[in-house]
């Protein structure tokens, strides 16, 4: 099968109201990527990538059509997944047994880069909830705490969760780990110095402005935050 | 479902017929040489691996060093964070041997979880992310040893992205100047899983604990050995050099029976992102592709695997599944649990298993440790802490094994 009849519901025309234009930018963004050589380097459509692929298992979703729409350089193919797919790849890089090199699920993390710098609301969609994890991982460079096992936000991973929560006091104090004992907030106890370090990294390279894309609140505390700690410093 | 997977009966031909890999004919070139080549421009410096360490051989039949000694531990977020007894029982077992560490206060994580799962962030930011821990660790004449799977496989695509882009090194290079940091890369990118890989035999020496009667199956970590699979461990005598060898190899020196299962090479559902805010999947693959398979064809004491998010899914997505009848119920633990264990760490104050889910009882009862009586002692220490009579617990209190040989 090729691209095009691959799903008759996703023929390449479902955005036809968006220019050309607009597809082809963000298309050239994702290509002008400095890893998206290392990343694709044809398809055998061999499908070994999709019977690897956990994603495609339970979703609309297949590694190969995202090769090859990206090898074929069809736009309007592209646009499809930019908006309804790549949120659904797993990124645990199954697919790279790929015989020709590929690497699908690279492809994903620079469309998703993409998608987040223009806002696209798919991204934002797809983030939802998820406002509460850039904070951490921003200002205390951890990604969970244990201050984030609560019933509300786990419920289904059973009662359990509620006696984290109860207990985590005692039981943090009762871990023997130097750099972990008696934190809540973060993984483990981490200098302010490297946090400045940390902070100044997102600054510099333009990361805080990724962040606007997708809450603008968020982004304006988060600086804010972050410009006093330096300049308190300083 | 099982009736459609690959049956046992081929994966066991297979594995039969071990591949011996020729390094000559590796399809990909040695990273570790252009690594060189670069330091010897100027452009980085190399940290080398320090000695003692051991050479084990890798996918294409390379040479890997893995350090023994003078360790900088990498701390996992998903670990300290959610699962604290796995860095408790790595930095145990590192006690026990009397190995001289570095359990740091200025490392970050390396922020690929959210990177993986959001895109919220740019190479060039991850880059420096990895390299300012890197220059943290060289500046203290430790190694790193990389503790979560996902940081060992970022950090080994950003290294590969570094070496190969000119442009990545001088965007780097301005922020770390600004930083007052070298540009630094080890000589060899690391997993904590390699480390207790190369000590299994020193562990299985000091093994006090029976485990023959204990049958396990593993997951191996996706981030550990699909991202730049040319860095982990093969061993022809471990499934006939046809998967990782790290943590089967563990398993099997410590005499516990490891069990085939047809969906191996699947993930475990983690999904990054799906694991935080749409753990409908996480869940279904988790059961219907992992612990289901895993019970229908191997009926397991325990599955053991050594990443963060292996662990954390595979042991948290097991309690909506039981409500709906799925034939769930294995315990899973990371291989430094399981190392650990054997050699008699406390399963509360090393292993901290009152934060695991998936019942954990009946493997203990097996393994012939009474589970309620350290489970008192955890409680006394407990009651200490709240009584103000000591801060919390120390490694004096947790160090002692419970049992002797």
């Amino acid at each position: 099968m090729s691209v095009a009849t691959w799903s008759p519901t996703k023929a390449g025309q479902r955005y036809a109201d968006v220019a050309e234009e607009t597809k082809r930018q963000l298309f050239e963004e994702v290509k002008s990527d400095p890893r998206y050589p290392d990343f694709l380097y044809g398809c055998y459509e061999c499908g070994i990538c999709v019977s690897a692929c956990p994603s495609a298992r339970f979703y609309d979703f297949s590694p190969r059509v995202i090769a090859q729409a990206l090898a074929r350089e069809d736009i309007d193919r592209f646009y499809e997944i930019l908006m309804e797919d790549i949120w659904n790849c797993a990124q645990c890089f199954s697919c790279v047994r790929c015989p020709r090199g590929n690497n699908p699920g690279g492809l994903v993390t620079l469309m998703r880069e993409v998608a987040v710098r223009h806002g696209l609301e798919q991204a934002q969609q797809a983030l939802q909830g998820y406002s509460r994890v850039i904070y951490k991982i921003m200002l205390k460079g951890n990604q969970v705490s244990p201050d984030m096992l609560q019933p509300d936000f786990f419920p289904d991973w059973g009662p359990w969760v509620r006696e984290f929560s109860r207990n985590m006091s005692a039981w943090r104090k009762a871990i023997p780990v130097d750099t972990l004992r008696n934190v809540t907030d973060a993984a483990w106890r981490t200098d302010e110095k490297t946090l400045r370090e940390l902070y100044t990294i997102w600054l510099e390279t333009g990361n805080m402005e990724v962040i606007r894309e997708v809450d603008e609140g968020l982004y304006e505390l988060l600086v804010e935050i972050m410009e006093e700690e330096l300049e308190a410093a300083s | 479902m099982s009736e459609k997977l690959i049956p046992l009966a081929e994966l066991r031909e297979r594995k039969a017929q071990p591949v011996r890999p020729n390094p000559e004919e590796a399809p990909r070139p040695d990273l570790r040489e252009e690594l060189f080549e670069l330091e010897a421009r100027g452009e980085l410096i190399v940290q080398r691996v320090p000695e003692p360490y051991v050479e084990v051989t890798t996918k294409f039949g390379r040479t890997k060093k893995v350090p023994i000694d003078h360790l900088w531990h990498h701390k996992s977020c998903g670990q300290c964070g959610h699962i604290p007894g796995y860095t408790t029982s790595i930095l145990w077992l590192n006690r026990q041997f009397g190995i001289d560490y570095v359990d740091p206060t200025d490392q970050t994580s390396c922020t690929g979880w959210n990177y993986y799962a959001s895109a919220t962030s740019n190479a060039v930011a991850q880059l420096l992310v990895m390299c300012r821990n890197f220059a943290a660790a060289y500046e203290t004449g430790y190694y790193p040893l990389i503790h979560c799977g996902t940081s060992y496989g970022h950090y080994k695509e950003l290294r590969e992205q570094l070496v190969h882009h000119k442009e990545l090194r001088d965007q780097v290079r301005r922020v770390l100047d600004k930083l007052g940091k070298p540009l630094v890369v080890p000589e060899e990118i690391v997993h904590y899983s390699e480390w207790v890989h190369v000590m299994r035999h020193r562990i299985a020496e000091r093994q006090v604990v029976d485990m023959r009667n204990i049958t396990a199956c593993v997951h191996p970590a996706c981030h550990y050995y699909k991202i730049v699979a040319e860095d982990a461990i093969y061993d022809p005598d471990i499934y006939g050099g046809q998967r990782t060898a790290t943590v089967t190899a563990l398993l099997q020196a410590l005499g516990i029976n490891v069990a085939d299962y047809s969906t191996w090479f699947d993930c475990c559902g983690f999904g990054f992102r799906h694991i935080l805010v749409q753990r409908d999947f996480t869940r279904s693959f988790a059961v219907l592709r992992k612990i289901e398979v895993m019970k229908d064809e191997a009926n397991p004491d325990m599955t053991v695997t050594h990443d963060t998010g292996c662990v954390t899914t595979l042991d948290k997505s097991q309690f909506a599944a039981k409500a709906h009848q799925r034939r769930v119920g294995v315990p899973v633990l990371a291989d430094s649990q399981v190392a650990a264990l054997a050699m008699g760490a406390h399963p509360f104050r090393v292993l901290q298993l009152h934060w695991h889910s998936t019942d954990w009882r009946p493997l203990l009862e097996k393994l012939g440790i009474d589970w309620q009586r350290h489970w008192a002692e955890f409680e006394e220490d407990l009651a200490a802490i709240e009584r103000g009579e000591k801060p919390g617990l120390t490694w004096e209190d947790a160090e002692q094994p419970i049992l002797t040989r």
